[in-house]
């Protein structure tokens, strides 16, 4: 299975739970914590993300950035995009 | 500046042609993600210094905050009558409004019609959401029969206040409208859909055929009452009968 990860920008975050109903993994949840507006943010809660990309395409606060292993692990792949 | 994750490709990430301002609206609502779509689309189609927007009165006054391509602001409901100006002037670059359903189908009425009934080589995107919003959630024409806003607390009713205004159907009859489309941005795939319209109304824009017009249902959750999560259900529910998704009139020959 193809393995991905967010990461979610959290003073961006405003806490609507978009992502958690968009998410088929079910891997998202809100933290306990709140952020320096005064929101609790999304934050990954376990390791089944697929980086399937569902997240962030419903995300209003453009907050979560998505990364997904390459299809095939032995090439190193480096992501040319994010270098800049 | 986006993190590098070892063993992994970036796959998503904000386009470079948002600026890095925090977007003012509610949790939720629908507007951050149309800016999103559309400057996603500006930068696949490398036209940032060929765009230019304009932006409208209401939640999405401060569009040009979030979009960095070059905006114009427009009086209240003439933001089509001030692109008419700007793509008259400069007809090489890619013009579009972004306006609300108060600014477009109430007090802009006039205007945007009869920019439609020119066929004036723009993209129209409106965001229907059946309430102002920026104002406390007053009735729009735009708002269903039964809703209830804070000026009419008993829900809107049909003898008194009239029907819904199904303006994107309205034009759609116009000799001068190319490419007429309703969507939504309430799930990732009515997102990708979304995106697609983008594409094809800026590819139309080349063609100098006439005007594109996209509308996105959208929801409120601040003008409804409800958490996001709640306002799409109930947009789902509720809108989507009287504003069916989908395309109203596309092109039929291209050439």
């Amino acid at each position: 299975m193809i393995r991905g990860t967010i990461i979610v920008a959290q003073d961006t975050c405003k806490g609507c739970e978009l992502c958690i109903v968009a998410c088929p993994q079910d891997c998202i949840e809100m933290s306990e914590r709140l952020n320096v507006r005064g929101y609790r943010y999304a934050q990954l809660k376990n390791d089944t993300c697929t980086g399937c990309v569902n997240c962030a395409l419903v995300c209003p606060d453009v907050a979560i950035t998505v990364y997904r292993q390459p299809k095939s692990t032995s090439k190193k792949i480096q992501p040319a995009a994010a270098v800049a | 500046m986006t993190q590098v994750i070892e063993g992994m490709e970036l796959v998503y990430e904000k386009p470079q042609t948002m600026t890095d301002a925090y977007l003012h609206y509610c949790p939720g609502c629908g507007h951050s993600v149309a800016h999103r779509l559309l400057m996603e689309v500006v930068q696949e189609m490398g036209i940032q210094d060929r765009t230019v927007g304009v932006a409208p009165v209401g939640c999405s006054v401060f569009a040009y905050n979030y979009m960095n391509i070059d905006m114009q602001e427009a009086a209240h409901g003439r933001a089509c009558a001030v692109a008419t100006g700007v793509k008259r002037v400069m007809p090489d670059k890619f013009i579009f409004t972004y306006q609300g359903d108060g600014d477009l189908a109430a007090i802009g009425t006039a205007e945007t019609v009869h920019t439609i009934n020119r066929g004036e080589n723009i993209l129209i995107v409106f965001i229907n959401n059946g309430v102002y919003g920026m104002t406390g959630g007053q009735m729009a024409p735009t708002t269903l029969i039964g809703m209830k806003t804070t000026t009419s607390p008993y829900g809107r009713e049909q003898a008194t206040m009239g029907y819904p205004l199904k303006i994107t159907e309205m034009i759609s009859v116009l000799p001068g409208a190319f490419y007429v489309t309703r969507q939504a941005v309430h799930t990732a795939a009515a997102v990708r859909k979304t995106k697609k319209a983008f594409e094809k109304a800026f590819e139309y824009q080349k063609l100098n055929r006439g005007t594109c017009f996209i509308e996105i249902v959208s929801n409120c959750p601040s003008g409804w009452k409800m958490t996001p999560v709640e306002s799409n259900e109930w947009m789902e529910k509720n809108m989507f009968p009287l504003y069916p998704l989908g395309d109203i009139k596309v092109p039929t020959q291209l050439n």
